[in-house]
C-alpha cells in the first residue's frame, strides 16, 4: 500500500522540481535587468557580481528620466510617443478590422475566399521587404520623422491578423439576434453599434493584444523612419541609440529597458486570459 | 408605450429620400460586404501590396545613390542586379547564416515549448499559474529590451555569463579563457549562440500556451486508457498528444520558420550593425545594401524579392495548412 503512494510522492516532487527550475531559469534574465538597473556603477563592475544589489538606488532612473544618461531627451517624451503610436494603432486597427470581419463572417460575396486567402499570405510579407518602398513613399508624403507616419504603417500591418481573429468572433454572435432587431425596424448601424459591438468587445480586446505589440515593439520602420530626429523616438529606438551611444552606462540603459519592458507586463497580466484566444487565434483556431 | 412611439417614429424618419434611394441601392447591388471591407483592403493595399510591387520594380533598375540624387535617370537593368547579388560571398554568408539559425533555432523553440506545455498540462493549479507567469514575462519583453539585456549579460566588461564561465572547472567549459570573451564581435557562431539562447527564451512560451490549449481539448479517457494499458509517456506522446496535435504542430512549425527568418531587432542589437559584417544574416545583409553608404535601392529590391519568394514558399504551406483545416469557412 505504501509502496504507489511513495512512487506517487516521487513523481509529484520532480514534476514540481521540474516547475520550479523552469520558471526560475525563465524569470532570471528579467531579474538580473532590474537588479542592474537598481545597482550603483561600482557594483555593477564588481569583480563578483551578485544577484541583488547590496545598496540599492534610485540613481539610474534618475539619470534616465533627467535625459542626461542618453543626452536625447527624458525617458518620458518617448515614453509618450510610443504609448500615442500604440493606442492610435490599436483604436484605427479595431475600428477596421471590426467593420472588414463583418463582411467576411456575414455575408456570401463573390471574392471572400479569395480575401481571405489574401490576408493570410499578406501577413508574411516581411518588413524587411518593404522598408525601401515604404521609406521612398513616406518620404514623399513628408510622413518620415512624425508619428502620424508609423501609425499609418503600423495600423495597416495590423490589419490582416486582427480581421483574420475577429471574424471568428463576429460568427459566433446569433444571427437571430440582428435579425429580431431589423424586424423591430432597427437600421445596419443600429444593429451595429447596439447588438454585435456590445457582443465581439471581448474579441476586440484579444485583437487588441495583437495590434498593441506590434506597435509598441516594432522596430525596423521606426529605425528607418525616424532617422535623426531624436525628439519623435519611439521606446525601442530610444533604447537602442542610447544604447549604441556607448560608455557602458549598464545601469541607466537597464532602467530604460525594465521602464520599456513594464507597461506590456501589466498589460499581458491584465488580459491574460484572453492572450491565449487574441494571440494563438489567428494562428490556429481552438 | 414607449416602445411602440419608437417603432412608429422610424419610418418617418427613414422616408427621407436620399437616405432611402442610398440604403436601397447598396441593398439592390448588394454592395455592403464591399463597402465594410474598403477601408481595410485600401489600407492592406496602400501600405502592403503597392510597395511591394514598387520593390520588386526597383529590382530591376539601377537605383542607386546617382538616381537617388537626381544626378542620372533610373534605367531598367534587367537581371543585373541579381547577378551581381549572386557574385557576392557575402549573400551567400548571410543566406548560410540565416538558414543555419533558422534550422537550429525552430526545432529548439518547439521542443522547449513543447515540453513546457505538456509540464503545464500535469502541474497543479498554484503550480501552472507560477510556471506561466513566468513565461509570460520572457514573453512580453520587448525584443529590442531583451537584446540588449542579454549583450549585458554576454558582456566581456562586467557581464555575468564570462564570469560564470571564467569560476567553472576547465572540464566542464573547455580551456578557452572566457573571462573577457567577447560573444558579439568574435564571428557569427557565438553571437549567434547568443541569439538562439534569447530567441528561444522569448519564442518558447508562445509555443507553450498554444500547444496547453491543444492538450486541453484532447479527451482525457484517452490518456487514462493509456495509462491502464501501462504506456510509456513517450509512448503517449506520439501514440495519442502527436496525432491529435499535428495541425497545430504544423502551424507552429511554419509561423516559427518564417519568424526565425524574420529576426531583425535582434540581431541588429547584438551584432551591433554596422559593425560585423561576417556576423551578418539576410534581413541585415538586405538592410545594409539599401541604407548603408552608398544606398542602392536597386540592390535591395532585388534582396527583398529574393527573401519574400522564400518565405513564399513557407506562406504556401502554411496557407494550404490552414485551408485543410478548414479555417476558411
Amino acid at each position: 500500500m505504501s509502496r504507489p503512494v511513495a512512487v506517487r510522492r516521487i513523481k509529484t516532487v520532480s514534476l514540481n522540481g521540474t516547475a520550479v527550475l523552469v520558471a526560475l531559469v525563465t524569470l532570471f534574465p528579467i531579474a538580473w535587468m532590474i537588479s542592474t538597473a537598481f545597482k550603483p556603477s561600482q557594483e555593477i563592475f564588481s569583480l563578483t557580481p551578485h544577484l541583488t544589489p547590496g545598496h540599492p538606488t534610485l540613481g539610474n532612473f534618475r539619470e534616465v528620466i533627467s535625459g542626461q544618461a542618453s543626452g536625447i531627451g527624458s525617458v518620458w517624451l518617448f515614453f509618450r510617443n510610443s504609448l500615442a503610436v500604440t493606442l492610435a494603432t490599436v483604436l484605427v486597427a479595431s475600428l477596421v478590422s471590426l467593420l472588414a470581419s463583418v463582411a467576411v463572417a456575414r455575408f456570401r460575396f463573390r471574392f471572400r475566399a479569395s480575401v481571405l486567402i489574401m490576408l493570410l499570405i499578406v501577413q508574411m510579407i516581411p518588413g524587411q521587404a518593404l522598408i525601401i518602398a515604404l521609406f521612398l513613399d513616406f518620404n514623399k508624403l513628408g510622413l518620415l520623422e512624425n508619428l502620424l507616419g508609423l501609425i499609418l504603417v503600423y495600423a495597416a500591418q495590423a490589419l490582416p491578423v486582427s480581421i483574420w481573429m475577429l471574424r471568428n468572433f463576429v460568427a459566433t454572435v446569433p444571427r437571430e439576434l440582428e435579425e429580431a432587431a431589423a424586424i423591430d425596424g432597427a437600421k445596419a448601424p443600429t444593429i451595429f453599434w447596439r447588438i454585435l459591438f456590445p457582443l465581439v468587445a471581448p474579441g476586440l480586446v484579444a485583437t487588441s493584444i495583437f495590434s498593441f505589440i506590434t506597435a509598441y515593439n516594432e522596430f525596423i520602420v521606426a529605425l528607418t523612419f525616424l532617422g535623426q530626429a531624436h525628439s519623435t523616438y519611439t521606446l525601442p529606438i530610444y533604447v537602442t541609440y542610447f544604447f549604441n551611444r556607448g560608455g557602458a552606462q549598464w545601469g541607466p540603459i537597464m532602467a530604460a529597458s525594465t521602464m520599456y519592458t513594464i507597461p506590456v507586463v501589466l498589460f499581458f497580466l491584465i488580459v491574460r486570459r484572453r492572450l491565449v484566444t487574441g494571440l494563438t487565434a489567428g494562428a490556429v483556431k481552438g | 408605450m414607449a416602445e411602440y412611439a419608437w417603432r412608429r417614429e422610424r419610418p418617418l424618419r427613414g422616408t427621407t429620400p436620399r437616405g432611402t434611394s442610398l440604403a436601397a441601392f447598396i441593398r439592390r447591388h448588394k454592395l455592403a460586404p464591399y463597402l465594410l471591407l474598403a477601408p481595410g483592403l485600401a489600407g492592406i493595399a496602400l501600405v502592403l501590396l503597392w510597395p511591394l510591387v514598387q520593390v520588386g520594380m526597383y529590382a530591376f533598375q539601377n537605383y542607386g545613390l546617382p538616381q537617388i540624387t537626381g544626378a542620372e535617370p533610373t534605367q531598367w537593368v534587367g537581371l543585373g542586379n541579381f547577378s551581381t547579388t549572386f557574385a557576392d560571398s557575402e549573400f551567400w554568408l548571410s543566406l548560410r547564416t540565416t538558414v543555419l539559425f533558422a534550422a537550429v533555432v525552430v526545432p529548439l523553440t518547439l521542443i522547449t515549448g513543447t515540453l513546457v506545455g505538456l509540464l503545464l498540462h500535469r502541474l497543479g493549479k498554484k503550480m501552472a499559474a507560477f510556471v506561466s507567469t513566468a513565461a509570460l514575462l520572457a514573453w512580453a519583453t520587448p525584443p529590442v529590451a531583451a537584446s540588449v539585456l542579454f549583450y549585458w549579460l554576454f558582456n566581456p566588461d562586467g557581464g555575468l555569463v564570462d564570469w560564470t564561465l571564467s569560476k567553472l572547472p576547465n572540464w566542464l567549459v573547455g580551456n578557452t579563457d572566457w573571462a573577457g570573451f567577447n560573444w558579439t564581435t568574435s564571428g557569427a557562431l557565438p553571437v549567434y549562440t547568443v541569439m538562439t539562447l534569447l530567441v528561444v527564451w522569448q519564442s518558447f512560451p508562445f509555443i507553450a500556451v498554444t500547444v496547453l490549449a491543444g492538450l486541453k481539448t484532447v479527451p482525457a479517457e484517452l490518456y487514462e486508457a493509456a495509462r491502464v494499458d501501462g504506456a510509456t509517456p513517450f509512448r503517449v506522446f506520439w501514440r495519442i498528444t502527436y496525432p491529435l496535435l499535428k495541425p497545430i504542430f504544423l502551424v507552429l512549425l511554419l509561423l516559427s520558420v518564417i519568424w526565425d527568418f524574420n529576426v531583425f531587432a535582434q540581431s541588429y542589437v547584438l551584432t551591433g550593425f554596422p559593425g560585423n559584417r561576417d556576423e551578418f544574416n539576410l534581413s541585415l545583409y538586405i538592410y545594409d545594401k539599401a541604407f548603408q553608404f552608398p544606398p542602392s535601392y536597386g540592390l535591395g529590391g532585388a534582396l527583398a524579392l529574393i527573401f519574400t519568394l522564400i518565405l513564399l514558399v513557407v506562406t504556401v504551406g502554411y496557407v494550404r495548412a490552414s485551408v485543410r483545416q478548414g479555417l476558411l469557412r
